[in-house]
C-alpha cells in the first residue's frame, strides 16, 4: 500500500475546562476521503485546526509526507499543502470573489509588492471556477452572494492552493441537493488526482455516497477507523453517540385546532407575492422549496424583520397589517434565524446572556434582572438540550458550531412562544442531538404550540411535518397533506412541476 | 492560572502599583489634603466616563459632551447667582439637565434614525451647541453663584468633598443600570451584536436614543457640578472633556467595538489618569510635557489590555466555577 500522506498520532489538545482532544490518532492517504464523524462538540473542528495551523497541540506528532512537522500557523500548513475549508465562512464580504480566492497571495504586477496584477486575478479566478464548474462571477462581491454561493467559493479558495490534503468542514451544511451533487463530483475529480480528503458531517447519508474511510470521534476521543464497506449507518451512530437513536415519523391531522398564524395576500414586492398559509395549535407545518425560494424572506416578512407591502397577517386572533419583533414577540411568535452566527446570538457574551435575551421582558417585568431565575432557566436549557459547555458563563462563541446552535433553540424555547417559525432547526446539529431536538418539537406541539419549520432537509421535513407547503419563486404553490407527503412529491413542486402545461 | 488572575485585575494592580511609586517617589502624596484633592479632581472626570461607558458599550461615540456641558450651564447659570432661592436652584439643575438631555436625544436622532455615524453626528453637535454658547454668551461671564449652588462643587459632606459623593452615587447608579436590569442586557446585546438585538425584539434605535439622552444628561450633569466648583461659566469650558472621558473608558477597558466592558474598569481608568496628573504635578514635571504621558499611557493600557484581558477575564471565570463544580461532583 501507499504510503500515507498525513499521520497523526497521540494529538492532545487542552482548552480552560474542556479536554478537546485526547491521544487522538488519525491518517489520511492519497487519494481517499477519510470522513470524520462525532456529536457536537466531539472535537472534530479542533482536531482539523491543528492541521491548519489554528491551534498547536499541547502534545502528540504529525507527520507529514514521513516527515515530522511542527504547523504552527496558516501560512506553514499551506506549504505543507493542507488547505481547509472552516465550518464558518471565512471570506470577506466586501471583496470580490476573486479577490478572495486569491487573498494574501494576488498575481503581482512585474513581481512588485503591493502592485495586484488585477488582469490575472480575474483571469485566474476564472480558469479555477471554471475547472470546478462553478457558475459564479469572479467580480461580484461575496455579500451579494447567497451561503450555497459563498460556501462554493470557499472550496475554490481552498483548491487554487493546489492542496495535497483537503480539510472540509461541514461543506453540505449549507448547499442545496443540486450543488452537493456538485461538490461531489468535485470531490471525485480531486481523488483521481491524488488529493487526500478529510471530510467532516452530520449528514450521515453522506458516509456511504463519498466516504472509502471513516473514524468516529467521541468526547475527545477516536472510538475506531472502518472502512466505509464493512460499517453501516446504526454502528456509526451507536459509536458515535454510545446509544442507539430512534426516530419515528408520527403525523397528526389536526383540521379542526384553532388557528394559531394565518398569512392572508402577503406580499413584498419582488420577492413574495399572494402568500397564503394557516399554521394550527399544536401543528408542526414543513415549508419546503429550494434555497432562494423565498422561504426565509416569508419568515421575515412573518415576523417584522422586513416589511410588507400588502397582505395581512392574524397572529393568535390579532389582525396584523405590520409587524415588528418586539411586537411579535410579545404577541407570542418566536423566529428561530437561519444564520445563527450573524443573528441568532452575540458570540462574544455567555451562555446563559444568549438564552434570555429574546425573553428579558417577559422573565423581568419589572425590569430588574433576577439572576437566580435567569441561572435557573439557562441551566435548565443546557441540561435538557444537552449543551456541552463547562456552565453558563462560557462565551457562546467559544462552543461546537452545533452547541451553538443548541443554544439559538434554548433561546426560543425560552421566550415560550406560542407560535414558533424554525428555520433550518437542525443545520450542523449531530444525530442524537437532532433526534432529541425534533422531540422537543414534537413535545413543544403536543402543548399546544404552533410550529412553521423552514427545512433543506427533506428526509426531516417528510418525518417532523403535520402538514407541508412547498414554496416556489416566492409564492406557495402546493399543500400537501397525509400520504403525499414524500420527498419525490415535493422535490417535483418545488422544481416547478406541472408549470406551464 | 494565576495569569488569568492577574490579567482579570490587571488595571486595578497597575493602579496599585502606579500609587505605589508614585507614594515612594514623593512623601506628599500620601497626605490626606492631597488624596482628597486626588479624589476631587477624578470626580468630575469619573461623571462624565461613566455616561461615556454606555456609549462605547453601545459601539458609539461622543464627541459633543464638553460642548453640550457648556451650552446647557451656561443657559441655566443666571439661576444660580448669589440671592437665588433653593427653587430658584432647583428649577435651573432641572432644566440645564433638560437641556443636555434634548442635546443628547438629538445625537440619537441622527446616528439611530438618519443613520450618521456616532463620530460624524456628535463632531457637529459638539460645534452647533458650542457654537450656540459662544453667540449667547457673547464673551460674558457669568459668575457669583450662592452657596447652597456651591455646595455641589465645593462642599464638604463628613470630611468628603461632595462631587466626590455625587461620583460615587453616579458610579453606582451606573453599575445598577448595565449590570442589574434590562435595559443593561438591552445595551450589551446591541452593543455586541445589533442584527441579534433585532432578532431578540429589541429595538437598536431606540436603545441608541436611550444611551445618547442619558449621556447628553450626565453631560449637563457634569457641567453644572464643573461651573459650581469654578463658580462662574463660560461658553469655552468643557473642551477637553469628551477626549479625557474617552480616555478614561478605553484604559479601562470597554472594547471600542461594542458589547464589552463596564463601568468598573472605566472608575479605575479615570483614577489612573488623575493619580498620573497628580503625581506629575507633585514631581515638577512641566505641564506640557504632561499631556504627551498621559498619552503614552493610554496607549499602553490598551496595548497590555489587548494581550491580556482577551483570555483573561473568561478564562478566570470559567477556571473558578470549573472547580467548584468539580469539588461539588
Ligand atoms: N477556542 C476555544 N476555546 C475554548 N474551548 C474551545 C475552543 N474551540 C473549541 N472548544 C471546545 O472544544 C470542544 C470541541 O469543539 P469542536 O469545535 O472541535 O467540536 P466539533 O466536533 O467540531 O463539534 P460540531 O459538530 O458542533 O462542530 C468543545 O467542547 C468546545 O467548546
Ligand atoms: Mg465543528
Amino acid at each position: 500500500m501507499e504510503r500515507a500522506v498525513l499521520e497523526m498520532h497521540q494529538i492532545t489538545k487542552q482548552f480552560p475546562g474542556v479536554l478537546a482532544l485526547d491521544k487522538v490518532d488519525f491518517d489520511l492517504y492519497p487519494g481517499e476521503v477519510h470522513i470524520l464523524l462525532g456529536e457536537n462538540g466531539a472535537g472534530k473542528s479542533t482536531l482539523m485546526k491543528t492541521l491548519a495551523g489554528a491551534h498547536e497541540p499541547d502534545s502528540g506528532t504529525i507527520v507529514v509526507d514521513g516527515r515530522e512537522v511542527r504547523i504552527r500557523n496558516p501560512k506553514q500548513a499551506q506549504a505543507l499543502g493542507i488547505s481547509i475549508i472552516y465550518q464558518e465562512f471565512t471570506l470577506i464580504p466586501y471583496l470580490t470573489v476573486a479577490q478572495n480566492i486569491f487573498l494574501a497571495r494576488e498575481p503581482l504586477r512585474w513581481g512588485m509588492r503591493g502592485l495586484v496584477d488585477r488582469d490575472r486575478l480575474y483571469a485566474d479566478s476564472t480558469a479555477i471556477l471554471k475547472t470546478l464548474g462553478i457558475s459564479v462571477d469572479p467580480r461580484s462581491v461575496v455579500s451579494t452572494l447567497g451561503v450555497a454561493q459563498q460556501q462554493l467559493v470557499e472550496v475554490a479558495k481552498a483548491l487554487s492552493l493546489n492542496a495535497r490534503i483537503l480539510i472540509m468542514d461541514e461543506p453540505t451544511a449549507t448547499l442545496s441537493d443540486q450543488e452537493i451533487e456538485q461538490l461531489f463530483g468535485i470531490i471525485h475529480n480531486l481523488k483521481s488526482r491524488g488529493v487526500g480528503v478529510i471530510y467532516i458531517s452530520h449528514r450521515l447519508q453522506e458516509v456511504g455516497q463519498i466516504g472509502d474511510r471513516v473514524t468516529v470521534l467521541r468526547d475527545g476521543r477516536s472510538v475506531g477507523t472502518y472502512n466505509v464497506a464493512d460499517v453501516d449507518i446504526n454502528t456509526l451512530i451507536k459509536l458515535m453517540v454510545g446509544r442507539e437513536v430512534m426516530e419515528k415519523a408520527d403525523r397528526r391531522s389536526l383540521p379542526n385546532a384553532p388557528e394559531a398564524l394565518r398569512v392572508s395576500h402577503l406580499h413584498r414586492n419582488g420577492v413574495l407575492h399572494d402568500v397564503n398559509l394557516v399554521v394550527r395549535e399544536g401543528e408542526i407545518v414543513g415549508l419546503a422549496g429550494l434555497v432562494g425560494s423565498g422561504r426565509t424572506e416569508l419568515a421575515r416578512a412573518i415576523f417584522g424583520i422586513d416589511p410588507f407591502d400588502s397582505g395581512e397577517i392574524v397572529l393568535l386572533g390579532k389582525r396584523l397589517v405590520a409587524t415588528n419583533p418586539s411586537l411579535s414577540i410579545r404577541l407570542g411568535l418566536g423566529l428561530l434565524p437561519e444564520d445563527r452566527k450573524s443573528d441568532g446570538l452575540a458570540l462574544i457574551l455567555p451562555v446563559k446572556d444568549n438564552v434570555t435575551h429574546a425573553s428579558l421582558t417577559r422573565l423581568f417585568p419589572s425590569f430588574i434582572l433576577d439572576f437566580r431565575k435567569e441561572r435557573a432557566i439557562a441551566e435548565r436549557y443546557v441540561r435538557d438540550l444537552r449543551i456541552a459547555t463547562p456552565n453558563i458563563f462560557r462565551q457562546v462563541g467559544f462552543l461546537s458550531g452545533g452547541n451553538q446552535q443548541k443554544v439559538v433553540l434554548a433561546k426560543w424555547l425560552a421566550t415560550q412562544s406560542r407560535v414558533l417559525i424554525f428555520d433550518e432547526p437542525t443545520r450542523g446539529i449531530d444525530v442524537g442531538a437532532k433526534a432529541e431536538v425534533h422531540d422537543f418539537m414534537r413535545q413543544l406541539a403536543r402543548q399546544g404550540v404552533a410550529i412553521l419549520m423552514i427545512s433543506s432537509d427533506l428526509p426531516e421535513i417528510v418525518s417532523m411535518s403535520d402538514r407541508v407547503y412547498v414554496m416556489r419563486e416566492g409564492t406557495i404553490v402546493k399543500e400537501l397533506e397525509g400520504e403525499d407527503i414524500n420527498q419525490e412529491t415535493i422535490i417535483g413542486y418545488a422544481m416547478g412541476k406541472g408549470e406551464g402545461q | 492560572m494565576l495569569r488569568s488572575y492577574l490579567a482579570r485585575f490587571s488595571r486595578g494592580i497597575a493602579l496599585l502599583a502606579l500609587c505605589v511609586i508614585v507614594s515612594l517617589a514623593t512623601p506628599v502624596f500620601l497626605t490626606s489634603d492631597n488624596l482628597l484633592n486626588v479624589a476631587r479632581q477624578a470626580s468630575l472626570l469619573l461623571i462624565l466616563s461613566t455616561g461615556m461607558t454606555v456609549v462605547i458599550l453601545v459601539g458609539g461615540t461622543d464627541l459633543s459632551i464638553g460642548s453640550i456641558a457648556a451650552l446647557s450651564s451656561c443657559l441655566v447659570a443666571p439661576f444660580f447667582l448669589r440671592g437665588a432661592s433653593t427653587l430658584q436652584i432647583v428649577l435651573g439643575i432641572i432644566l440645564g439637565l433638560g437641556v443636555g438631555a434634548v442635546l443628547g436625544f438629538l445625537n440619537g436622532l441622527m446616528i439611530s434614525k438618519i443613520g450618521l455615524p456616532p463620530f460624524v453626528a456628535t463632531y457637529g453637535m459638539n460645534q452647533i451647541a458650542r457654537g450656540i454658547a459662544l453667540a449667547y454668551m457673547a464673551g460674558n461671564i457669568t459668575y457669583g453663584f450662592g452657596p447652597t449652588f456651591r455646595y455641589l462643587g465645593a462642599g464638604m459632606l463628613y470630611g468628603i468633598p461632595v462631587p466626590v459623593i455625587i461620583a460615587a452615587a453616579v458610579f453606582l447608579l451606573f453599575y445598577f443600570l448595565l449590570s442589574k436590569t434590562v435595559f443593561g442586557r438591552q445595551v450589551y446585546v446591541v452593543g455586541a451584536r445589533p442584527s441579534v438585538a433585532t432578532f431578540s425584539g429589541i429595538s437598536v434605535p431606540e436603545t441608541m436614543l436611550k444611551v445618547y439622552t442619558i449621556n447628553g444628561l450626565v453631560a449637563a450633569f457634569g457641567g453644572l457640578v464643573f461651573i459650581s466648583r469654578l463658580n462662574a461659566a463660560e461658553a469655552g469650558l468643557g473642551e477637553t472633556f469628551p477626549l479625557q472621558a474617552i480616555g478614561a473608558v478605553a484604559i479601562g477597558g470597554t472594547s471600542f467595538r461594542g458589547g464589552i466592558g463596564g463601568v468598573t474598569g472605566t472608575i479605575i481608568g479615570a483614577l489612573i489618569v488623575t493619580v498620573l496628573t497628580n503625581a506629575m504635578n507633585l514631581l515638577g514635571v512641566s505641564t506640557l510635557w504632561q499631556t504627551a504621558v498621559t498619552g503614552a499611557v493610554i496607549i499602553l493600557a490598551v496595548v497590555l489590555d489587548q494581550g491580556l484581558v482577551a483570555q483573561g477575564v473568561g478564562a478566570a471565570l470559567v477556571m473558578r466555577r470549573n472547580r467548584r463544580v468539580r469539588a461539588e461532583a
